[in-house]
């Protein structure tokens, strides 16, 4: 059994006197799809912020990919293979849709190799990602000019194209139509079976459902359920989180 | 090559302007245009941080003015030429630079400005105290009645500010095309999703205010000798602050053509408003105009002259 890619170690955080985290442990393995739920409030997004440097935790440890990221900045992070998307869509709206693709790939991908990128394999690249996500035609264009499913696609290639060994969903879907979240699903299984490791923030259950091979449950900043989704929804504590008593 | 070609054209154009103004032999030219062209530099270096990264600096007048009293300072030192000081001003400035934005690149939008404006009032209060450069009563420079090759002084003045100019739209220009130019952008438009995409937002925040910075003090260094007299009243002048964000706003922010733009217009208007006898000859005016393009601009061109006409250089250079 090889180390987990993203190991979570008693890793809290408060905002005064409010606890947003407690003691929240989790092993990610390689290539795993990961569904995280939670009602809102739950701490789903701060995790996420503490995973990818945005916010320091004040307990605990991350470890990703065999290295302790304590202390690493969000840049550094992403350089070393973690990628997020925002659950609201956030591009770059003074460049194109392609030049939006074009920061990772010089500040993250550039970076690595330790040299000048050539133009003509940043356009490439540009083109190949966004043939990807299905915005090819749209890559000269600002990003004020895309419909709100092609912004979730938008910031999913942003991410992917710092190639991530993690990509982080948060919240890709909300407010899109059924078949836009089917589109986005196929979309992310495409990247896992390139061997992506991929942990889904998502409310919408069917999604969710369909999509993780294991499911993680924070309620008020505490994981009370880990495992294979079907039991962890018939789990007694799960259904009064999200039913009621 | 893209920055070889336009360095060429821009040095070929600058040699132009000054061979046609030698040509129409009249003083003033000079002396006036030698305003214009500081301008163009300060309104330049300013759009590096303003413009490009987004973070609206307040202090222009506190880098423009250490320059010039570094000059001050090291011309009672010895007689060093313009160059060396606008050298040595320029890594005075650069410092001060790095060092403003250590201190004050976590506030963000208006918090920075703030402190900007802060910075500029600590600076005139050293200088204002600081008697070796003359305190509040002044200093006197003392300038060669002319200098070897061009004869005149002024003509050698403006000689340098227009090399200025060149390396400072130059700079500006590479920046743009460049893998810094990108990251500026991603932090103007948005610094959480720039850093998650790998920019490191802090230093390029600090790169940008030390070039800024050094460019604002490289182009105080001649002022003493242009002005003979400086004292802390004039060398931190609110006009450098407003115009230096005035010209690029007007002129448009996105792009070097911008400042340079916005600062021949804004700058030839004020020379011309300040000996011509509108509005009654009251000098004073020039503040006055500022504040009403200004106006009119913000309100009808948020992109400036250059979005108006529809030029879309920063586009065009990078496909």
């Amino acid at each position: 059994m090889t180390a987990p890619l993203l190991e979570v170690e008693d890793v809290s955080k408060r905002f005064g006197g409010f606890t947003a985290l407690d003691t929240i442990n989790l092993e990610v393995a390689a290539g795993a799809r990961l569904g995280l739920i939670g009602p809102n409030g739950s701490g789903k997004s701060t995790l996420v912020n503490c995973l990818c440097g945005t916010l320091r935790n004040d307990t605990g440890r991350v470890r990703f990919d065999g290295a302790l990221m304590d202390g690493l900045s969000a840049h550094e992070r992403t350089r070393l293979g973690m990628a997020r998307s925002f659950q609201l869509p956030r591009p770059f709206t003074s460049l194109t849709v392609a030049e939006n693709l074009r920061i990772p790939l010089l500040y993250t991908v550039g970076v690595r190799r330790g040299r000048h990128v050539p133009r003509a394999e940043l356009v490439a690249r540009e083109a190949e990602l966004l043939g990807l996500v299905g915005l090819a035609d749209k890559a000269s264009r600002p990003p004020r000019d895309l419909s709100q499913v092609e912004m979730r696609k938008l910031e999913l290639a942003r991410a992917m194209a710092a190639e991530p060994k993690l990509l982080i969903a948060d919240e890709a879907m909300a407010g899109l139509s059924n078949a836009e979240v089917d589109d986005i699903l196929a979309l992310l299984r495409r990247l896992n079976e390139t061997g992506i490791t991929i942990i889904l923030i998502e409310h919408i259950m069917r999604a969710v459902m369909s999509f993780s091979d294991r499911l993680v449950v924070l309620v008020a900043g505490r994981k009370i359920a880990d495992g294979l989704p079907d039991e962890v929804v018939r789990n007694p504590e799960v259904e009064r989180a999200y039913l009621g008593e | 090559m893209r920055s070889r070609t336009f360095c060429f054209a821009a040095l070929m154009i600058a040699g132009l302007l000054f061979e046609s103004l030698r040509f129409l032999d009249n003083e003033y030219l000079f002396f006036a245009g030698y305003v214009v062209l500081q301008y163009v530099v300060l309104a330049t270096a300013w759009n590096i941080l303003g413009g490009y990264t987004g973070y609206v600096n307040f202090g222009t007048a506190a880098f423009f003015a250490l320059g010039a009293y570094t000059s001050v300072a090291l011309g009672k030192l010895a007689t060093p030429p313009i160059p060396v000081l606008m050298l040595a001003a320029g890594a005075i400035s650069a410092v001060v630079g790095l060092g403003m934005g250590y201190l004050t690149l976590r506030l963000r939008g208006v918090y920075f400005s703030i402190a900007t404006l802060a910075l500029a009032v600590v600076v005139q209060t050293f200088i204002t105290n600081w008697d070796f450069v003359g305190g509040s009563r002044g200093a006197y420079t003392v300038r060669p009645a002319s200098v070897p090759l061009l004869g005149s002084y002024v003509q050698y003045l403006f000689l340098i500010m227009l090399v200025l100019s060149v390396i400072a739209l130059a700079l500006a220009h590479a920046i743009e095309g460049s893998r810094l130019g990108y990251g500026f952008a991603a932090i103007r438009d948005d610094e959480a999703a720039a850093e998650a995409s790998g920019v490191p937002t802090l230093r390029l925040k600090l790169v940008a205010t030390t070039l800024s910075g050094a460019l604002m003090g490289m182009a105080g260094a001649p002022l003493p000798y242009y002005v003979t007299y400086l004292d802390p009243a004039s060398g931190f002048n609110l006009a450098y602050a407003v115009n230096s964000i005035a010209m690029p706003l007007i002129g448009g922010m996105t792009s070097w053509i911008g400042p340079l733009v916005g600062a021949l217009l804004l700058g030839s208007v004020q020379q011309v408003a300040t000996v011509s006898n509108w509005f009654g000859g009251h000098p004073e005016i020039n503040l006055l105009i500022v504040g009403a393009l200004l106006m009119l601009f913000v309100t009808t061109a948020p992109n400036g002259i250059v979005g108006l006409l529809g030029i879309q250089a920063r586009r065009s250079a990078r496909r």
